[in-house]
């Protein structure tokens, strides 16, 4: 059996929008539109897509927040409106935007209280809290009340509480939104982590592309509410046809845009002195004797297909299409 | 960065199968969380003491204005509604105690719309434990305990100065009135709040609600007429929280014809409040849409 399983998963909002003066009109909003999804137990899920997709409304649904309309979502085999409060306790949840913890005691308060809530043994409980500390360096700031925390400080924190039940499945929106870099990697590393033990399903929603490429072997786009790509990063690139790069550093400009077969040119930058090819047909020895009859090189790079670049094509391509019509996984 | 397991497996707490029953002895555990929460925002209050006390205080005010209106009616009456000053301030007693007690305990739910703002309540309802309860313990104004105590001494001063005969039947019913008016009245905020779960700017309706009911219990109903005596009295149910009691206790018949057992019976009128409360609940908790952000 699945960990997770939607089919047919929809949400719709009425809202009223303005209409004239006075009038208000009543118009529905599909925010999911038909989704069918299925995760494994000790998968990595990357859920991402363009704003106002459908994540954070699907995440609600899967965690019981919001009823689906209509629909049907599975988590650890349960419903999750209907079995809310028994589901809760094999579920760890953090949205970015919200917190979990109580704003005006230290952290570490609020890791007690949540022993209470999610009744934890005190034994399990501390060995959880702390294997957190140790990976998410909490020591220094866990007496400090919550609401004086950094917001990395505290999405770590945050973390830390989704974990001290020991969750089957964890759902994670957008857990690295405002951090830095260092807390980004912070981040990244403990998820890895967790994934390498094997067994907590993960479905992880960001606007980082790095997040995904680091921790998911998974990726699901959505957009308009409908999945628009499933499967893995390579497929992504395969599918939408990302190509590697040769970036070539020039003595000198030259004076006409050179043509290089099976490797068109994407970009000049810096007056000339820089030149992008994309890697089609041609070899990465090709471009370099080619453009070595042309100038003088004085470097050369290689660079990977970008996940970003691919991504973005994704949604711009999906816009265009109104979301509607591309459909299918590889 | 050794052993990898020890954040889950092992030692995951509910065994993975779907079904099957909560183990037994969770009960307790229950409890314990309520008075986990409980205990968090009794400590969280005391981050900020000074206002704390001064709060304490000062909240004391809109209570004794409801009795100071009264004293200040018969200044100039001799009766109000065909009922003395004694016998009134019962009303007021069963009153001030019943509304201050659900106030402190569930009057923080009108602040509904504040928690779907500010994520609470999508915070809320990702533990393992019934959502409204969560609420009332993780905002109890504990300051407002102050009001209770007043409109506890009101109660009781009022009932002993009356001149009521006792029996055990009004003996218990002193006992059960109030603190069926407390849930009359928390049934009443929570019924009004779940309004919002639609109409996010119902704040205004729900006031006109729980503090209308509040000042119309505070009177004899004989005071007030026609189609607004009947709607509030009979139609909302106010007249079921202090007046009819407080005819039982004095032994006094219904001016207005209602048999006497009515005021036996009263205190089971909360009980249809909190199941209507229950349901509005859950019906508005399944419509609820959280933001979109
Ligand atoms: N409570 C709500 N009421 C009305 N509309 C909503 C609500 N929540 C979400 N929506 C709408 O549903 C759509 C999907 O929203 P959702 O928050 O799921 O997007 P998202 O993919 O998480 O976007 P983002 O990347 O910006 O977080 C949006 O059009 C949004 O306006
Ligand atoms: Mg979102």
């Amino acid at each position: 059996m699945s960990v997770i399983e939607m089919s047919g998963l929809r949400k719709e909002f009425t809202v009223r929008v303005k209409a004239g003066r006075l009038r208000r009109e009543k118009r529905t909003v599909t925010a999911v539109d038909g989704i069918d999804l299925r995760v494994e137990r000790g998968e990595m899920l990357g859920y991402i897509g363009p704003n106002g997709a459908g994540k954070s409304t699907t995440l609600k649904m899967l965690t019981g927040v919001l009823m689906p309309s209509p629909g049907e979502a599975r988590v650890c085999g349960l419903r999750p409106v209907a079995e809310r409060t028994r589901l809760a306790m094999r579920i760890g949840v953090v949205f970015g935007q919200r917190s979990q913890l109580w704003w005006d005691l230290p952290l570490r308060d609020s890791f007690e209280l949540l022993r209470h809530v999610y009744r934890v043994p005190a034994g399990e409980h501390g060995a959880r809290l702390a294997r957190c500390r140790g990976l998410l360096d909490l020591d220094e700031f866990l007496d400090t009340p919550v609401r004086q925390l950094s917001l990395g400080q505290r999405m770590r924190g945050e973390l830390t509480a989704a974990l001290l039940h020991g969750p089957e499945v964890l759902f994670l929106d957008e857990p690295t939104i405002g951090l830095d870099v260092v807390s980004k990697q912070a981040v990244r590393g403990f998820l890895a982590e967790l994934g390498r033990a094997g067994d907590t399903t993960l479905v992880l929603t960001t606007h980082d592309l790095a997040d995904i490429e680091r921790l998911c072997h998974r990726l699901v786009v959505i957009d308009h509410g409908r999945v628009v790509h499933d499967g893995s990063i390579a497929a992504l690139h395969s599918r939408y046809g990302s190509r590697r790069m040769v970036v070539a550093e020039l003595d000198a400009a030259l004076p006409r845009p050179p043509e290089l077969p099976g490797a068109p040119l994407q970009r000049v930058e810096a007056d000339g002195h820089r030149l992008v090819f994309a890697l089609e047909s041609a070899t990465v020895a090709e471009v370099v004797a080619g453009l070595a009859g042309l100038a003088t090189l004085r470097d050369i790079a290689i660079v990977e297909p970008d996940i970003e670049e691919v991504v973005a094509r994704l949604y711009r391509m999906t816009a265009e299409a109104g979301g509607a019509t591309v459909t299918g996984a590889p | 960065m050794a052993e990898p397991g020890t954040l889950t497996g092992p030692t995951r707490v509910v065994p993975p199968s779907g079904g099957g029953p909560e183990p037994a002895g969770r009960t307790p555990g229950v409890l314990g969380a309520y008075r986990a929460l409980l205990g968090a925002q009794a400590r969280s209050q005391a981050a900020y003491r000074a206002s704390f006390l001064v709060d304490l205080f000062g909240n004391v005010g809109a209570t004794v204005f409801d009795v100071v209106t009264v004293l200040v009616l018969f200044g100039v009456t001799r009766e109000l509604g065909g009922f003395t000053l004694h016998e009134t301030l019962v009303i007021v007693g069963l009153s001030s105690f019943a509304f201050a007690a659900a106030d402190l305990l569930v009057g923080n739910i009108e602040r509904l719309p504040r928690y779907v703002r500010t994520g609470l309540f999508d915070a809320v309802l990702v533990r393992p434990l019934a959502a409204l309860p969560q609420l009332l313990l993780m905002d109890l104004p504990l300051r407002k305990v102050s009001r209770v105590v007043f409109g506890l001494g009101v109660l009781v001063a009022s009932v002993g100065s009356a001149g009521i005969h006792w029996t055990a039947g009004r003996v218990a019913l002193v006992v059960v009135a109030p603190l069926a008016g407390l849930v009359f009245f928390g049934s009443v905020f929570v019924t009004t709040a779940t309004v919002s779960f639609y109409w996010i700017d119902s704040g205004e309706l729900a006031n006109s609600v729980t503090y209308g009911g509040r000042d119309f219990t505070s009177y004899p109903v004989t005071v007030y007429g026609g189609w607004f005596r009947a709607l509030f009295a009979y139609g909302l149910g106010f007249a079921f929280v202090s007046y009819h009691p407080a005819l039982a206790l004095l032994g006094r018949a219904d001016p207005l014809g209602l048999p006497g057992w009515v005021g036996w019976v009263a205190p089971g009128v909360a009980l249809v409040a909190a199941a209507i409360a229950a349901l509005a609940w859950r019906v508005g908790i399944r419509h609820y849409r959280s933001t979109g952000s």
